[in-house]
């Protein structure tokens, strides 16, 4: 499978095959868009878990670290966008003046009339970056006081920060209104890219036009996320073959080791925790501006745990292993949806196990079947260097166990 | 003050349950150095038990006083918890014993998910009502409120606790339990059964959650699927806080933590001049623990943790 793309060894195969793989790519949308907007829709969905699982692949298949809150990351960026790019900045003002007067009177007078009016509306240029590295910041300040611990350790902390954020962003809307509570910000800006919105302008039935072409919004965004992860995707692979990529494998496969060749472990261990929550920021921007809205619904533990079913399935530290386990658990509980229930219904007359029930059994079991018989994933690195499993230490034969 | 010491008993009643949990934690990790993340599900599971057997008890001999009722549903609840957990380090710890460390932590994430979705399809996705079974007159004491299904609680979790303590310090399981936990390999060589120790330590884990679940459920009245999460972080940060691997560590980590939360749920209103609410209750264990982590990360009782990387 992998020789396919191995351009090195056989260029004309590789570039051949990647030329079929771009075609079907940029087809989809107009092919999909036959069957209705809404597998479209999926894609989208399914291209913004591939970002995700790509940030957490740094964390958890390079560096070999448990994060069990990285949906967090995606809510500090969602929630940054809901702030920076909505009227929802006025509310924050409004509730602040209502509330503390005097810090209230003290930031309207800072920020002007305009955006107590009608709240910031940062560009997607800004947005991006910024949403990186809040994400960043945060990511770094979550694995520092773990960062001497075993990873358990910091699967825990990661889970309970997950959890954090979800009470705060739940609970932020008294005294002071910043989060709008369960109810989420509204009317987040839809992105812009060079003047034009890819929601489409208003009255046009949400179709974009660029120049002469003009398609369904969703297709746009599927060609922004498509553009994303490509960049992702390159980062990520020019990271793996970089010093810094073969640090994380090196503290990954052992870290006492890897201090005695010379590296910074503490640092390069913060590095991958910051790169791999940018990332989850990148998208979680995104996210907000292709919803429109967002509320601290969409960020529970499940999601995160979909984001790690997704690492594993697919073969954690390897890149197209982790789009593939992106796609199939992204886009195969949609097509259960559509096969399962209606099946159901003609044999049995009911339904037994409707689809988001399934969803979940398949994250569970994706994760307890590919650990036990399918250590380093569906799609595992060629290298053998390069795989989780590849160097299993030996038990004791008295015990069993391997000494801590 | 009548504040301050109803905030004492509540702490103590959510720290005993919270030290029956964090006791499930500690015991497997000084075994194995593993965190079972399923644990909290093994709590849901005892706890969504507890409600059938309630609810079939409720029908077939409603006179029965709360107390024999209640034990019944625990009674009930002990056998399948431990099945449960047997199953859990059947399947999804054991073959990955010399495993790289993440396997072992996504397998327990993997079950977790398995047993909360398993649970859904059995007894529902919305809460189940818990069947109230004791007694509502609360009984005053200084002031205080106190109902009986929390004075009952304190005595179940004692007894359990005086129990655990017998078990580890004077029977044969226990010194194999101890000395498996101090070094498996000599433990081996010194003839016990390191596969029975484990399996021994996952019962018994098994069947505090199961008293737990039980009691947890009897006291918020009400049982779900995903109950077992919350209460799984927070009894591991207990864990932490008494130092892992230590049973007299976690038994006091949970009582601790009880009381800060409670206390801290009572009183940050006040401190922070109403800006944060009792709604934040959730927020003090994760704090604990990232403090805990920080400056001691052995805890209270445990031996140094640091460097085992």
């Amino acid at each position: 499978m992998a020789s396919y793309f191995d351009v090195k060894s056989n260029p004309r195969k590789a570039w051949s095959s990647i030329g079929v793989l771009a075609v079907v790519v940029i087809a989809f949308p107009f092919v999909a868009q036959q069957f209705g907007n809404s597998w479209v829709r999926i894609m989208d969905f399914a291209l913004l878990y591939i970002m995700l699982a790509l940030g957490l692949n740094i964390v958890v298949g390079f560096a070999g670290l448990l994060d069990l809150g990285y949906i967090a990351f995606y809510a500090l960026g969602a929630y940054m966008t809901g702030l920076l790019a909505s009227p929802q900045f006025a509310t924050v003002l409004e509730s602040f003046v209502n509330q503390y007067p005097a810090i209230g009177n003290a930031m309207v007078a800072f920020f002007g009339p305009e955006i107590t009016q009608n709240g910031i509306h940062l560009s997607v240029w800004l947005i991006v970056p910024l949403g990186a590295l809040l994400a960043g910041v945060f990511g770094a300040l979550l694995g520092a006081p773990t960062l001497k611990l075993r990873g358990d350790y910091l699967a825990i902390v990661t889970l309970g920060f997950g959890e954090i954020i979800r009470i705060f962003m739940n609970n932020l809307n008294g005294p002071v209104n910043i989060t709008n509570g369960p109810q989420g910000i509204n009317m987040i800006d839809p992105i812009r890219v060079f003047g034009v919105s890819l929601a489409g302008e208003s009255g046009s039935h949400a179709t974009v036009h660029v120049g002469a072409l003009s398609m369904p919004s969703v297709n746009a965004y599927y060609f922004l996320f498509l553009a994303l992860c490509i960049a992702i995707i390159f980062i990520s692979t020019r990271l793996q073959n970089s010093r810094l990529g073969r640090a994380w494998v090196a503290i990954r496969e052992d870290e006492i080791a890897a201090k005695a060749m010379g590296i910074n472990t503490r640092n390069i261990k913060l590095l991958a925790f910051a790169m791999g929550a940018s990332f989850g920021g990148v998208s979680g921007s995104m996210f907000a501006s292709f919803q429109g809205f967002v509320s601290p619904e969409s960020f529970s533990l499940t999601e995160s745990i979909a984001v790690l079913a997704m690492v594993v399935l697919g073969g954690m530290g390897h890149i197209p292993g982790v789009v593939l386990g992106g796609i199939i658990l992204s886009a195969l509980p949609e097509v259960l949806r559509h096969t399962v229930e209606p099946v159901q219904m003609a044999v049995f007359g009911k339904i037994w196990i409707d689809a988001e029930v399934l969803r979940q059994l398949l994250y569970g079991l994706a994760m307890v079947v590919i650990m036990l018989s399918r250590p380093a994933g569906l799609w595992p690195s060629p290298k053998h260097e390069d795989r989780p499993d590849a160097d299993i230490d030996q038990p004791d034969k008295s015990t069993g166990i391997v000494a801590a | 003050m009548d504040i301050f010491i109803q905030q004492i008993i509540n702490g103590l009643v959510l720290g005993s349950m919270y030290a029956l949990i964090a006791l499930g934690y500690t015991m497997v990790y000084g075994v194995l150095n593993l965190i079972n993340f399923a644990h909290g599900d093994v709590l849901m599971i005892g706890a969504m038990a507890g409600v059938t057997i309630l609810n079939i008890v409720q029908s077939v001999a409603p006179n029965l006083p709360g107390i024999v009722k209640l034990g019944i549903a625990i009674a009930g609840a002990i056998p399948l918890c431990v099945a449960v957990n047997l199953l859990i380090e059947r399947v999804a710890y054991r073959r990955l014993r010399n495993a790289p460390r993440l396997a072992p932590l996504i397998t327990a994430i993997g079950v977790s998910i398995l047993l909360q979705t398993f649970a859904m399809m059995i007894w529902g996705r919305s809460p189940v009502l818990f069947p109230q079974v004791m007694p509502d007159n609360s009984l005053h004491f200084l002031g205080a409120l106190i109902t009986p299904t929390q004075v009952m609680l304190l005595i179940v979790s004692a007894l359990s606790m005086v129990a655990l303590v017998f078990l580890v310090e004077k029977t044969k399981m226990g010194r194999a339990m101890r000395a498996t936990a101090e070094n498996p390999r000599v433990a081996g060589l010194m003839g016990v059964d390191a596969d029975r120790v484990i399996v021994m330590t996952f019962a018994i884990g098994a069947a505090l959650a199961a008293v737990a679940g039980v009691m947890w459920g009897a006291t918020y009245a009400s049982a779900q699927f995903a109950m077992g999460f919350v209460p799984g972080l927070k009894a591991f940060s207990a864990a932490v806080l008494g130092g892992i691997g230590n049973i007299y560590g976690a038994m006091l980590g949970g009582i601790l933590l009880g009381l800060i939360e409670s206390l801290g749920a009572g009183y940050i209103g006040d401190l922070t001049g109403n800006f944060l609410g009792s709604q934040y209750q959730d927020i003090f264990a994760f704090v604990v623990l990232i403090i805990v982590l920080t400056l001691r990360p052995s805890g209270i009782m445990g031996e140094r943790v640091a460097d085992r990387a």
